[in-house]
């Protein structure tokens, strides 16, 4: 598994990509292995509100049900149609096509207190 | 369970981990709870044959001139039905009607039956039947002496077939005979826990990883696959076969469970009787019946389900169905309401999600 080095990531197997003041989210190729066959993916509302820490929505695998949560603030952009269709893009490409929402940041320092790719990489070495 | 306890193993735990298994802890024992992936396994039962490792599974033997006197005691369906090679799923019951466990009974001979009983509940069920035993009978817990392997699919006679001299279509379903599998001495027992036509074999530990390295081989040429217990549950679920733990435990009698079928009344009495004459002439309150959702979202299991926006109900278990492409479950609901055909809603993160219940069982294999 490779996590690209422009992301940021969060200790509940999120990612963050900034360009500007715009974010990208989504769950970590991790996330997704740890989760399995994933067949449902529930998104909030584009121009809802996504806060730091607290969860914006779930992704749900054969087995199970699993929050996903806001690694940064900010107004929720826009939000990935494909993932209503095809839930099971995120098994295959996690870290692009299968991106989550993208959020205008209202924080931007937020991202500063996220691990990078190096980090993140050992925590989950350690975890597994 | 204290998180000091140690889980427990089956004799298959290495080959599970070497061959990169997901496990888990299920009731204390450290189980796969996939290999490939949860559809991919599912579906391979369903078109070709898998193998699970069940050995987690507990077995009792009950020996003795009076031991289909004890048998008939302390289960709901009636023992003396069955020939000698002959299986059937039966119901271990608390006086006041409750399940202690759901259980196969198989007769090996006139004095001795061999009962499956779920891994959780292996002591519970056998302090419980020894407790109830005034007959010439013997309680053998002999869990340590079986591991168990099921071959489950359409291909399954076949895979086996190669490592057997038993002529498996002969053994009918829910029949047993006792042979050899790859060279050693088994139990094939046409039983299974998937909707699928399948075996389900009982070895010696010793000889677990000599079998399940033979079936897989055997198996190759269908494309078998390593199953763990979560495609297990996600095929018992679209058969609707009941889950200790879930559909069934200490407060749900048979009756309320959709599974009269394996009570006899007629057969005598029995430890429970009593509370099912009276719940019989009362009638049940709540009955389990299968639903699917209609709207998006996946009820699961404990998601509580209303009625007309009353809470009416609990989901036992409830995910995807990957055969069917549907998301299904099974819930209680008052008995009046157990029908198909009934609008619900399911609360899924204090949101209702519509959904309807259906016929069960959802999933039925072409004869």
């Amino acid at each position: 598994m490779t996590y690209p080095d422009s992301y940021k990531y969060t200790k509940q197997h999120e990612w963050v990509l900034v360009e500007g003041s715009n974010a990208v989210v989504g769950i970590t190729d991790h996330a997704q292995h740890e989760l399995g066959d994933i067949v449902f993916v529930e998104l909030p509302k584009v121009g809802s509100h996504a806060t730091k820490g607290h969860a914006f929505g779930s992704v749900e695998s054969v087995k199970a049900v699993s929050d996903i949560y806001a690694p940064v603030s900010g107004e929720i952009t826009a939000v990935n149609d494909l993932l209503s269709k095809s839930p099971e893009k995120l098994n295959e490409d996690a870290h692009g096509e299968a991106w989550l929402i993208k959020v205008k940041l209202s924080s931007p320092d937020e991202i500063n207190e996220l691990m990078n790719a190096a980090d993140y990489q050992k925590y989950v070495g350690a975890e597994s | 369970m204290p998180e000091t306890t140690e889980l427990k193993r089956t004799p298959l735990f290495d080959t599970h981990c070497s061959c990169a298994a997901k496990m888990v802890d299920f009731g204390g024992w450290n189980m796969p709870v996939q290999y490939s992936g949860i559809i991919q396994e599912h579906n391979a039962v369903r078109t070709g044959v898998g193998v699970f490792d069940v050995s987690h599974m507990g077995e009792i033997e009950i020996r003795g001139p009076e031991a289909e006197k004890l048998v008939n005691h302390v289960s709901t369906n009636n023992a003396s039905k069955l020939k000698v090679g002959q299986a059937h799923y039966s119901g271990l019951l608390y006086e006041h009607g409750g399940f202690v466990d759901d259980i196969l009974v198989h007769k090996v001979s006139g004095n001795e039956f061999f009962l499956c009983v779920n891994a959780s509940n292996q002591e519970k069920d056998f302090e419980h039947i020894r407790s109830q035993n005034r007959f010439d009978a013997d309680v053998v817990f002999a869990s340590e002496r079986y591991a168990q392997i099921a071959v489950q699919g359409p291909k399954a006679l076949e895979t086996v077939q190669k490592l057997t001299d038993t002529d498996l279509k002969l053994i009918k379903y829910y029949w047993f005979t006792d042979g050899q599998v790859a060279g050693v001495p088994a139990r094939i027992a046409h039983t299974g826990y998937t909707g699928e036509d399948g075996f389900e074999l009982y070895v010696a530990p010793e000889s677990a990883k000599h079998v399940w390295g033979a079936v897989l081989e055997a198996g190759e040429e269908f494309n078998i696959r390593p199953c763990g217990l979560g495609a297990r549950n996600t095929l018992r679920l679209e058969a609707k076969m009941a889950l200790y733990g879930h559909e069934i435990d200490a407060s749900i009698n048979p009756f309320e469970a959709d599974l009269a079928w394996i009570v006899k009344m007629e057969k005598g009495d029995f430890v429970g009787r009593a509370a099912l004459e009276k719940v019989q002439q009362q009638g049940v309150t709540r009955k389990l019946v299968g639903f699917e959702m209609r709207e998006r979202g996946i009820g699961r299991d404990g998601y509580e389900v209303m009625i007309d926006g009353k809470p009416s109900g609990w989901i036992t278990s409830g995910g995807p169905a990957p055969t069917l492409n549907k998301n299904i479950g099974l819930c209680y609901l008052p008995v009046g309401k157990a029908v198909p055909g009934q609008s619900i809603q399911v609360m899924i993160r204090n949101t209702p999600v519509k959904a309807e219940t259906v016929p069960t069982p959802f999933y039925k294999r072409a004869k």
